[in-house]
């Protein structure tokens, strides 16, 4: 129990950095952007393709399996992944944001999750893949608990990031205009904020988190193309969980639902783990679709 | 003639190219000047208005303020070319704290300058100073005016737009908002307004510009209008009844 409760809080760290690059899309750009989970695997293997290029050439770092060419590979693939969310949203968002519905730039997401899924399987291949070879020995903890440091490592990044992320919401200008813009963009405007720039800043803080979670995905997990596809369901029921647009809501809802997913495989069969965020949207949906945390303090509403 | 700060030309707009609400509206407000725009519902007050923002297509005629051509100025710049603008609802962000609120307002200043200019802005409405870090969506509706007031007057623009400040107060907070209306005229601030309450807009400003189906059907002095048969007949139920009957449209 204790160790499910431990692998829930990892996962849910993952699945809460990118629902809150899900939730600030959604909360700013007002629709919901399917083709987000597939910037976590463009971030991940970004990295990948990064870490191929330089080799790695340092050895890792204390107890973990990776060194400093591989935080630098993130950093590259955070910058990578931004340049690929601007470029959709140029290509496709923009002009689908100016000339149509909510529902035709939800079906665009769908067909842009598509495409990106097939250039990375055409790529990279089908077959899963990790960034290091060496060898994890998970750390006793507690009787019955056993974590990895790669895993500590994980947490204790989201931890920082989430912090630094609600500083930024609160305390900068820009973070201001992007709570104002996800209330009310008529306005936003009228108060003389260019609003082209903060949804641009919107697309590189969210490519930038899915990114991290991508690397933290192949780092705890493997990696493979279809990470997106598995990760779609969690972060929607996350982000929605939360409240759209809130940024602490997404946080805490990624970890309900890494928590749930967890601690379902001790009732029921682990094939059917993925269909337990599957449940805790519909539940979600129908008992309170404003989310738990809708319109409270810390996000981006 | 006083100097003109804003001349809207033969103006065409709408919320759709295909579909123009003004058909060719004319209308000028000079320096130091309150001016009212009234009308019936659906006469496109609100639209002049958006539309001089830059919030609505304008498919002809043009907009000048301060001597420039501002007819395709983009809303974010507005500010820039001396124009300040108050919409009819939602005009303050109900999920900041009112500290918040003045912070956006001010956030194309410096930040000295934004600060000297926020802490002004208490000094004029001390009742905000008291609540700053509250959220705006627990003041009053008054007190929401008031922010989005002392919101829209931090960049020091020379004319305000104020679309039906008086839209679903009490009338005691509306005598108090019109009260602060005249003060920042007092203080040189050009008007001008959107507003349904025909006699108190009559009341309050200088001139008045009557609209109906798209376009300005009728124009003069404040003066001039209260005498004006047509007017009387409409808004104030018959020609020898303006003081007594409501002035609501």
């Amino acid at each position: 129990m204790l160790q499910a409760i431990a692998d829930g809080f990892m996962s849910g760290a993952i699945i809460a950095l990118g629902a809150i690059g899900l939730t600030l899309t959604m909360g700013i750009l007002r629709f919901a952007n399917f083709a987000h989970a597939e910037l976590v695997t463009a971030g991940a293997y970004i990295a990948l393709a990064v870490l191929w290029l330089t080799g790695a050439f340092m050895g890792p770092i204390g107890p973990f399996s990776f060194g400093i060419p591989m935080l630098l590979a993130m950093v590259v693939a955070m910058a990578g992944t931004s340049v690929l969310a601007l470029t959709i949203d140029h290509l496709v968002f923009r002009r689908l944001r100016d000339r149509s519905g909510h529902m035709t730039l939800v079906f665009g997401s769908f067909g842009v999750s598509l495409v990106v899924r097939m250039i990375i399987l055409l790529i990279f291949g089908g077959a899963a893949t990790y960034y290091s070879n060496e060898l994890q020995i998970a750390m006793r903890v507690v009787p019955g608990l056993r974590i990895m440091p790669d895993q500590l490592f994980v947490l204790g990044l989201t931890v920082v990031i989430v912090v630094a992320l609600h500083f930024f919401l609160q305390r900068t200008r820009l973070g201001l205009s992007m709570r104002a813009l996800a209330e009310n963009p008529e306005l936003t405007r009228v108060n003389g904020v260019d609003t082209n720039r903060v949804i641009r800043w919107t697309w590189i803080i969210g490519a930038s988190l899915a990114t991290i979670a991508g690397v933290f995905y192949g780092l705890t997990i493997q990696l493979r193309p279809e990470i997106g596809f598995h990760l779609i369901l969690p972060l929607f029921a996350a982000a929605i969980l939360g409240g759209t647009g809130n940024v602490i809501g997404a946080v805490i809802g990624g970890l309900i639902v890494g928590m749930a997913e967890s601690l379902s495989v001790l009732f029921i069969p682990a094939g059917y783990k993925l269909a337990v965020p599957f449940l805790i949207l519909l539940l979600v949906l129908y008992l309170k679709p404003t989310g738990l945390f809708s319109g409270s303090a810390g996000g981006a509403k | 003639m006083s100097e003109v700060l804003l001349r809207v030309t033969d103006l065409v707009a709408g919320y759709r190219p295909d579909l123009p609400i003004l058909h060719g509206i004319n209308l000028h407000v000079g320096a130091g000047e309150m001016v009212t725009i009234v009308g019936p519902n659906g006469a496109g007050k609100s639209t002049l208005i958006k539309a001089v923002a830059g919030l609505l297509t304008i498919t002809g005629g043009h907009v000048e303020a301060m001597g420039h051509d501002i007819t395709k100025v983009p809303t974010e710049k507005l500010g820039e070319a001396g124009i300040a603008y108050v919409p009819q609802v939602a005009n303050v962000f109900t999920t900041l704290t009112i500290d918040e609120n003045l912070r956006l307002g001010a956030a194309a200043l410096d930040r000295p300058l934004a600060a000297r200019r926020i802490e002004e802005a208490y000094q004029r409405f001390p009742a905000l100073k008291s609540h700053r870090n509250h959220k705006a969506r627990a003041l009053s509706g008054g007190q929401r005016q008031m922010l989005a007031f002392a919101r829209s007057l931090l960049c020091a623009p020379r004319l305000l737009m104020l679309d039906e400040p008086s839209a679903g107060l009490s009338p005691l907070i509306v005598q108090e908002v019109f009260t602060e209306l005249r003060a920042l005229m007092k203080s040189g601030l050009t008007i001008l307004m959107v507003e349904q309450n025909v006699k108190a807009a009559l009341a309050i400003s200088d001139r008045t510009y009557v609209f109906a189906e798209g376009q300005n059907r009728i124009d003069g002095t404040s003066e001039e209008l209260t005498q004006n048969q047509e007017i009387r007949a409409i808004y104030f139920g018959n020609a020898g009844a303006g003081n007594s009957a409501s002035g609501d449209s």
